[in-house]
């Protein structure tokens, strides 16, 4: 009896955990895009298979009450019951196809991609979100995996007039107007990723390889964070991108901001001579060959990779570093950027500091190296094993450089005082690294260790 | 996978079709009398047979599957059609002999005709040994030529299918060389050789129908 | 042909006698035996997975807390923990545990048809388990891939474990294969040629049945997962480009052209689906079996069971792909795969039906193994409808790879065939030790699991639904998710933790059993089949004495109308039965 009484309970108990789950957003995110078929389709499933669910349980319960052993009693001899077993599976089979039909009708919508859709490429790595537009003559240029490298991430064709006008984002943010059809064309550069947006309810693999495609209509405007979803490597879950649907005035607004290939190939480098004068408001603090004063708070420069320098100097310039009340340093760097004009300015300062003598620079934090090194297993797969910085995977050198500044930065990381802003997606990643680093002690042993590299 | 399916749906219907010929009328609920429901194997009482034909269906299963991938992974691009060497007909003659051979040994073993038993063997033995060396030769050939496993998808199937059907070769020699043992040493009984040649036999002759189907998939791609 | 009963031709099959404890303990093959060692060596590596699911659920639920887990190691633990559970574990314990003992004394015979190839079988069994644990120690430790072990990531950097624990990972695998395959060949060919006189197919406990043809899935299927494996060692150690395009990896270029992610895929699910009926069909004969006998009825519909197990073998071949829907493969095959996919639900559903109507005008004893039996029904209801959620195409996009369907698999693939394994450890615990276990610890073991695990994964198909990833070592702050989703991990993390702790209650009841449990009596629960009516209790060493036993009627005969005893041996024939007249009893 009690055993009937708890199944009972437990059919009860689902079904009102389901009804309550609503109210605690235990349930699907608001749509925001044309998919409401597929949350149709969810909902038949739900009726059709929540009927059976009770149904078949509160019989079950039934007759574990009503039959069950009582001294005396014997079971009735039934060995099989053509017709009711006819009936059962006929019924099934109805109910099976309730569920499927329109299932397979949707998929019919899916995989054909509507003809006015705008295509935006999504291109997946490890473990960054990049994009590229096709530009005005709505064609992508040609692209390569053996092409790929450092200056030229999306591999592509610089012989390919189709691709010159090609609009490359690097900021792991894309921008879509909202209520016109969009196929997003995906593309792996390394391994398996997942392109996948809870509101749109679609998701689709990356492939290295070749290319596979999803397609969408966004309804509503606001930013939409995109996960990838196939495991991917160590740091799958810090894989993170944001689709930002936007009304057309704000997007043509923000397309007319983006650079081309071709803007981007012919943009002059940085230079020199030009950044040495500039330098001068830099060196008060972080010294004249940028070796870093430590008593300023002002770290080591000399011998950090230029796309890192220039990355964070923008980041101050963009407000996406330095805007949290906690740091304290790093808004004293916000007045300094703001000094650099533009990102002209930017290139020159930085292709300055590339002229420093890299010297070895003292170390004054210690630790367990032997615990620092099991740690540093993780942020290897990254950083180098050589702590040198990997510029694929947008890690900068760590090893050589001003360890107190590290740590601090560690401890930011962790406090979000650093990577806590919604577009620095790299700082948002350490930020998850820098959690795996629980105490103190753990952030002084890690530096104690890069301290030997 | 359409290949692995066909023979898997080959499998599956023949096994579905004993099964229902002996389910499908019964009424089992109803108690019998022993004489009437006796049962019998499907292929009588060599429950050796059975377990071999049982592991023919897991190789075959084996090879459809390497094909299977083989015909997927040739529709991508990168596919360069390999030029099997010449070296592969004599072996597959090799082959062919030993299996002709066999099935001699074997008929010499059922008519109990002793005297055949140790020569046939030997020269079987002696031809299958020929085939794997030949087939190690003719991987030399394709190394010397530069056709090497990582220059060439083809190349990799090709090395990857001649190895692994060597292997079951190999296996099998095991057998047959335990059988050999007892006939040349004189120590065995006659009717456990013959049962061993027999199911030796049925191997070599499956070994060479799957050298054949994948020596003309080499060939015609 | 000539009747003749294959067990009874001694000759055919090679008996060893067991003299020393060693050839009667360690290398023995006597079935039962084998079966025993099968059971314990994965029930050793279960509860290896059963710690590394606890671990991982700690820094799920309270993420950051604990120093000793990291993003490497979590994800080996996660890969480890799927791969055990599902291969060294259930398939080794379903069908070289369950397969062993069960088959040779439900089918009545001596032993199995090769007893040296299945002593062979599991050692190395034990050897691919060694090669895997192994793994958990060398440099590196062991691939951090997720149990599908997708290239081109389970063999390139940025994944723990590419040098040394994939390719033990894919040997233990390849060794496990033949463990399996000699296992398998000798299932199958006891069930075809070693039964007893009179013990036709169709006369055959539902439990044979499901073992029987997950066998026959197995040795057709396994071969897909040593093809795939054989090809990515190849890919990963001598460089070929099977399965690996051109690829950019953190920079460099390793140096791979032009293979096919997807063509694995395709043979890991080729094989990959199958290996879910190789586990779920066992433990649907075992339940059959436990809810006739306990509900002293004969299993409703008895054929169309058998037949719904062939036609779910059947058709789990041609289901694989719904494991691919947003996979990139050419997605017009998502109209052909949802189709088989939910055909399939048909024949499931009959079993479902059917087991309830057992239950129909039954005199059901609750005991512990018809708790477990009954409680496998109610999960698996649960978790075979959600899959109806999966297959479907449709359905599939917003909830593939999310905490759904990790709660849909377990519920399926964890749950129910566990509490199957519980309740038939404790229906034949008697038969094996000869020894009862104690009901009441028997009984609270049952609460705790059943209602521990069903909190574990209830929940955890709605935090699916919201969109929360799965294989996500730490979740920070998404955007789309509300904090409450953390407060429901935490809560099924204190549920995981629960069920896991109260294992201990099986483990003190049996070792309690072996040595002070009272001695159980022959038939302890009146069952028909074969394996109760031994002449030794436990069988010795070839099961039957002097002489086979002769089948005269199907496992079912419970409660058969114009009989004294509501239960019928098999091995009664119809003038012995007490009351014997009108023998039979059908209409």
């Amino acid at each position: 009896m009690p055993f009937a009484v708890v199944l009972i309970l437990l059919v009860v108990g689902s079904v009102a955990f389901h009804v309550y789950s609503q109210n605690y957003e235990w349930w699907f995110t608001d749509l925001a895009s044309n998919w409401g078929m597929v949350d149709f389709t969810v909902d038949i499933t739900l009726y059709v298979t929540g009927f059976v669910f009770v149904a078949v349980n509160l019989f079950m319960a039934y007759c574990v009450i009503r039959f069950r052993y009582k001294k005396g009693a014997r079971a009735s001899y039934e060995p099989e019951n053509k017709k009711l077993e006819s009936w059962l599976t006929g019924l099934t089979a109805v109910g099976v196809a309730a569920m499927l039909t329109p299932g397979l009708f949707v998929w019919a919508d899916f995989v054909d991609v509507p003809d006015d859709a705008h295509v935006v490429e999504a291109v997946g790595q490890q473990w960054h979100w990049t994009f590229r537009l096709p530009g005005d003559d709505g064609k992508l240029g040609e692209v390569d995996a053996e092409r790929i490298s450092s200056e030229n991430p999306f591999g592509m064709d610089p012989e390919d007039p189709n691709g010159q006008d090609d609009v490359l984002i690097y900021d792991g943010e894309i921008h879509i107007p909202i209520d016109r059809p969009v196929k997003f064309v995906l593309r792996s550069k390394d391994v398996l990723h997942d392109f996948a947006v809870a509101q749109f309810r679609v998701k689709m693999d990356l492939v290295p390889g070749m290319n596979t495609f999803l397609w969408l209509t966004p309804t509503k405007t606001g930013r939409f964070e995109i996960l990838c979803e196939e495991l991917c490597g160590i740091a799958h879950y810090t894989m993170r991108g944001a689709v930002i649907v936007a009304e057309r005035d704000d997007y043509d607004t923000w397309l007319a901001n983006q650079s081309t290939y071709h803007d981007l190939n012919t943009a002059p480098a940085g230079n020199p001579a030009i950044g040495a004068a500039q330098y001068a408001v830099c060196a008060a603090c972080h010294g004249q060959q940028g070796e870093g004063i430590a008593a300023l708070n002002a770290p080591k420069i000399a011998g950090q990779s230029a796309w890192y320098l220039k990355r964070q100097l923008m980041n101050y310039k963009r407000g996406l570093r330095g805007t949290h009340e906690g740091d304290v340093y790093g808004a004293q760097m916000i007045g300094m950027a703001a000094t650099l004009a533009d990102e002209q300015a930017v290139d020159n300062v930085v292709a300055h500091i590339l002229t420093f003598p890299d010297n070895a620079v003292a170390s004054t934090i210690e630790g367990d190296i032997a615990r620092g090194q099991k740690y540093y297993n993780v942020c290897a797969y990254c950083h180098g094993a050589d702590g040198m910085g990997i510029q694929a995977m947008n890690a900068p050198r760590a090893a050589g450089m001003s360890d107190w500044y590290m740590a601090r930065q560690l401890q930011n990381f962790k406090d979000e005082v650093r990577g806590g802003h919604l577009q620095d997606y790299q700082g948002k990643q350490m930020g998850f690294m820098a959690d795996n680093l629980h105490d103190d002690q753990a952030v002084r042993d890690v530096v104690a260790y890069i301290n030997t590299l | 996978m359409t290949i692995a399916l066909g023979f898997l749906a080959l499998i599956l219907a023949t096994l579905l079709g004993w099964l229902l010929k002996q389910s499908f009328n019964t009424q089992p609920w109803v108690a019998e009398v022993v004489g009437e429901t006796a049962h019998h194997g499907p292929l009588g009482t060599n429950s050796r047979l059975i377990a071999l034909l049982t592991l023919l269906a897991v190789v075959s299963s084996f090879f459809a599957l390497i094909l299977s991938a083989y015909a997927l992974r040739m529709e991508l691009g990168d596919w360069v059609p390999l030029t099997e060497p010449q070296l592969l007909w004599i072996n597959t003659v090799m082959l062919i002999l030993a299996s002709i051979v066999f099935q001699w040994t074997r008929n010499a073993a059922v008519k109990e005709r002793q005297a055949r038993l140790a020569p046939g063997l030997l020269l079987t033995g002696l031809l299958t040994t020929a085939f794997v060396i030949g087939q190690l030769v003719a991987w030399q050939q394709l190394q010397s030529s530069g056709q090497f496993i990582t220059s060439n998808p083809a190349n990799a199937f090709f090395y990857f299918l001649t190895g692994a059907h060597a292997v079951h070769i190999i296996g099998g020699m095991y057998v047959w060389a335990r059988a050999t043992a007892k006939v040349v040493l004189g120590t065995g009984d006659a009717p456990s050789i013959a049962r061993s040649i027999e199911l030796c036999t049925i191997y070599w002759h499956f070994l060479l129908l799957v050298w054949l189907v994948l020596f003309g998939l080499l060939l015609s791609t | 042909m000539a009747y003749v009963a294959i067990a009874d031709r001694d000759h055919e099959i090679e008996h060893h006698d067991p003299q020393t404890f060693i050839t009667k303990y360690i290398w023995s093959q006597d079935h039962k035996v084998i079966a025993v060692q099968y059971g314990l060596t994965a029930i050793f590596v279960g509860l290896i997975a059963l710690g590394l699911s606890a671990l991982m659920r700690l820094q799920l639920g309270f993420p950051d807390q604990f120093s000793y887990i990291n993003p490497e190691n979590y994800y080996q633990f996660i890969t480890m923990h799927g791969m055990i559970m599902v291969i060294y574990l259930l398939t080794a314990l379903f069908l070289g545990g369950f397969g062993n003992y069960l088959i040779p004394l439900m089918c009545g015979s001596r032993d199995m048809v090769f007893p040296y190839l299945n002593m062979l079988s599991y050692w190395v069994y034990l050897l691919s388990v060694i090669i895997l644990v192994t793994s958990f120690f060398v440099p590196g430790g062991s691939t951090g891939a997720g149990w599908t072990l997708y290239p081109p990531q389970a063999i390139m950097a940025g994944t723990p474990g590419v040098d040394w624990g994939i390719v033990l990972m894919l040997l233990s695998l390849a060794v496990f294969i033949v463990a399996f395959t000699m296992g398998g060949l000798n299932y199958v060919t006891t069930v075809l040629q070693a039964r007893c006189r009179g013990m036709t197919l169709m006369r055959m406990p539902l439990s044979v049945w499901g073992i029987f043809i997950a066998t026959v899935l197995g040795l057709l299927a396994f071969p897909a997962l040593l093809v795939s494996a054989i090809m990515m060692l190849l890919d990963k150690a001598l460089h070929t480009s099977f399965f690996m395009p051109a690829i950019s990896l953190m920079g460099a270029d390793p140096g791979y052209t032009g293979g096919s992610p997807i063509l694995f895929q395709h043979l890991f699910w080729f094989f990959g689906h199958p290996e879910v009926y190789i586990v779920a069909l066992p433990a649907f004969g075992i339940v059959s079996d436990l809810l006739s006998t306990h509900a002293r009825k004969n299993i409703f519909g008895y054929r169309m069971m058998v037949w719904a197990i062939v036609a779910i073998g059947g058709l789990s071949f041609i289901v694989w792909a719904h494991h691919m829907y947003v996979s990139g493969m050419n997605p017009y095959f998502g109209f052909f795969f949802a189709t088989t996919t939910l055909i399939i639900a048909v024949p499931t559903a009959i079993k479902v039906y059917n087991w309830v109507l057992t239950l129909w005008e039954g005199n059901i004893h609750l005991r512990v193994p018809m708790l477990f039996a009954i409680g496998f029904i109610f999960t698996f209801i649960h978790g075979g409808l959600t899959g109806l959620f999966l297959g479907n195409v449709t359905i599939d996009l917003p909830l593939s790879d999310t905490y759904f369907v990790v709660a849909h698999f377990h519920m399926v693939m964890g749950v129910s065939p566990i509490l199957v394994v519980f309740g038939a450890i404790y229906h034949w615990w008697p038969k094996i030790t000869g020894r009862m276990y104690n009901e009441t610890l028997g009984r609270w073991h049952f609460w705790m699991t059943f209602i521990g695990t069903y909190s574990i994964y209830l929940p955890m198909h709605y935090l699916g639904f919201q969109g929360v990833p799965r294989r996500y070592f730490a979740m920070g702050n998404t955007e789309f998710m509300p904090e409450s989703a953390q407060d429901l991990n935490a809560w099924i993390t204190v549920s995981a933790l629960f069920v896991a702790a109260t294992q201990v209650l099986f483990f003190i009841n049996m070792i309690w059993s072996l040595s002070k449990g009272p001695k159980s009596d022959p038939n302890p629960w009146h069952a028909t089949t074969l394996e109760w009516q031994t002449p030794d209790h436990p069988p010795k060493h070839g099961n039957w004495g002097h002489e086979l036993p002769v089948v005269h009627r199907w496992a079912y005969d419970y409660s058969v109308p114009g009989y004294d005893d509501d239960y019928i041996p098999q091995n009664v024939s119809a003038d012995d039965a007490p009351a014997g007249r009108d023998h039979g009893g059908a209409h």
